[in-house]
């Protein structure tokens, strides 16, 4: 089991960085169903238009783990422009890669920090109105 | 073993081709007879699989749906079970959730449709006592690395009298059933192997239920909304499948794997499909609920203090992976 991954995603998979909530976050991303077997939450601080903070919280297998710690990682004090452009891709990457079956299914963690900033625009956007 | 005629044997390259055997020989040279197949919903992929192309070349087949414990529902089958039936397929007992199947009920019903019955033992052979003649069953499949034999070697039982053709033909080996040299170190493996589970069975299944229940016991008391899946006294010896609220199978594997503990898990995220187990949504449960489930099998070589290792690593291991989830309840965490 544990050889269909990378070292770097087992060392996420046991080290998660940046793991917990943030109750009073600025933007909330949710992405994907527990019916499909993978579901996580992103929550980030915002501060002058950059990541200040942001933890995960993911139900799924070792690569939805290790994605959603990685993407947290890549993201923190990052511009919210910088953090849009982020990419699933760039997260694989990161983490020297993913099973070919894990591409789709188990990489939200980017889709997850999108939904959070755009969460965060929105709510911004509707605050200035 | 399962109380067999030597001539009543045939052996294959494996279970597949065994229940691939039964089902398509029994189905073709039957057709005079009918058209239609029934097999149980937690029938394994060989079964689905070859009941699928069955129904791609015309015949009707049937699924008989189980009850949340995995015991075939006898009401169903006898309804579904006609005359124009010509073979049903339900498994001795499954290997995923270890329920053991009431096969003597099964047989009187698919006889009373003057139907066939063939019995997947590949996960009951070896565990517990089966009776071919007793149990009224006219195939029955068997695997070779199941029963700790070598792989690449099955066998199907043919009762006498059995009207079925060939999936192989050529130069009539197994007389005319299976042609094709036969695999004779294969064989020989095979035929050990059969001899020292059978003489080994008792004493084995003894010890067998006894960790199998320790560890049921103790995992449900020690670990909050964790479920047995299956049946609790209707179970094989080496068989616990529990499912744990809120995380899922593949991180409790790999989690497990870590602390040098091998389990199964039929989550979607170990499966080539990425669907969960059908036999675990046939049982009723939710997909969210299928995810988390894990299959412990217990062999020869385990003992009580395997049972205390897995007992004294899950508890925080599960713990870990809640903490994780943004399912699980705040209260369930404190």
């Amino acid at each position: 089991m544990k050889a269909m991954y990378s070292a770097k995603v087992m060392e996420h998979f046991r080290n998660p960085r940046n793991m917990g909530e943030i109750p009073d976050a600025d933007g909330v991303g949710v992405v994907g169903n527990p019916v499909c077997g993978d579901m996580m939450t992103i929550y980030i601080k915002v501060k002058e238009d950059r990541i200040a903070d942001i933890k995960f919280k993911t139900f799924g297998c070792g690569a939805a783990i290790a994605t959603s710690s990685m993407v947290t990682e890549l993201a923190k004090g990052k511009t919210l422009e910088e953090g849009l452009r982020l990419s699933r891709k760039d997260v694989a990457d990161s983490l020297d890669g993913l099973p070919p079956i894990k591409m789709h299914c188990s990489n939200l963690a980017a889709d997850g920090l999108h939904a959070a900033i755009e969460d965060y625009l929105k709510k911004k956007g509707g605050e200035k109105s | 073993m399962i109380g067999a005629k030597p001539e009543e044997i045939i052996f294959t390259c494996g279970a597949t081709e065994s229940i691939n055997m039964a089902l398509k020989g029994v189905a073709h040279r039957n057709k005079s007879k009918g058209d239609h197949i029934l097999y149980s919903a937690i029938e394994h992929m060989s079964v689905l699989n070859t009941c699928k192309s069955l129904a791609r070349q015309g015949f009707r087949v049937t699924s008989i749906p189980v009850d949340r414990y995995g015991i075939i529902d006898i009401e169903a089958l006898r309804k579904e079970a006609q005359d124009k039936t010509i073979i049903a397929s339900v498994m001795y007992a499954n290997g995923e959730i270890g329920t053991i199947e009431p096969i003597r009920e099964v047989a009187n019903v698919v006889h009373e449709a003057g139907a066939y019955l063939h019995v997947d033992a590949v996960a009951a052979a070896g565990q517990i006592p089966i009776d071919v003649k007793g149990d009224g069953i006219d195939l029955l499949t068997l695997s070779s690395n199941d029963l700790y034999g070598p792989k690449g070697v099955g066998a199907l039982y043919i009762k006498e009298g059995t009207r079925m053709e060939p999936l192989i033909h050529g130069g009539g080996q197994e007389r005319g059933l299976r042609s094709g040299s036969e695999n004779v170190p294969g064989i020989v493996g095979m035929a050990k192997a059969a001899e020292i589970a059978r003489d080994e069975m008792e004493a084995e299944a003894t010890k067998l239920v006894s960790l199998r229940d320790r560890l049921i016991e103790e995992v449900l008391a020690s670990i909050r909304e964790s479920y047995l899946n299956g049946h609790r006294t209707q179970r094989l010896p080496n068989n616990a499948n529990i499912r744990f609220s809120y995380v899922e199978g593949e991180s409790l594997i790999l989690s497990l794997d870590m602390e040098g503990v091998q389990v199964s898990s039929a989550s979607a995220c170990t499966s080539k499909t990425l669907e969960p187990s059908h036999v675990l949504i046939a049982i009723g449960l939710k997909h969210e609920e299928a995810h988390g489930a894990l299959a412990f099998t217990f062999g020869k070589e385990n003992t009580g203090a395997d049972v205390d290792y897995v007992l004294s690593v899950l508890p925080s291991i599960v713990k870990r992976l809640r903490m994780i989830s943004p399912l699980t309840p705040k209260e369930l965490l404190s």
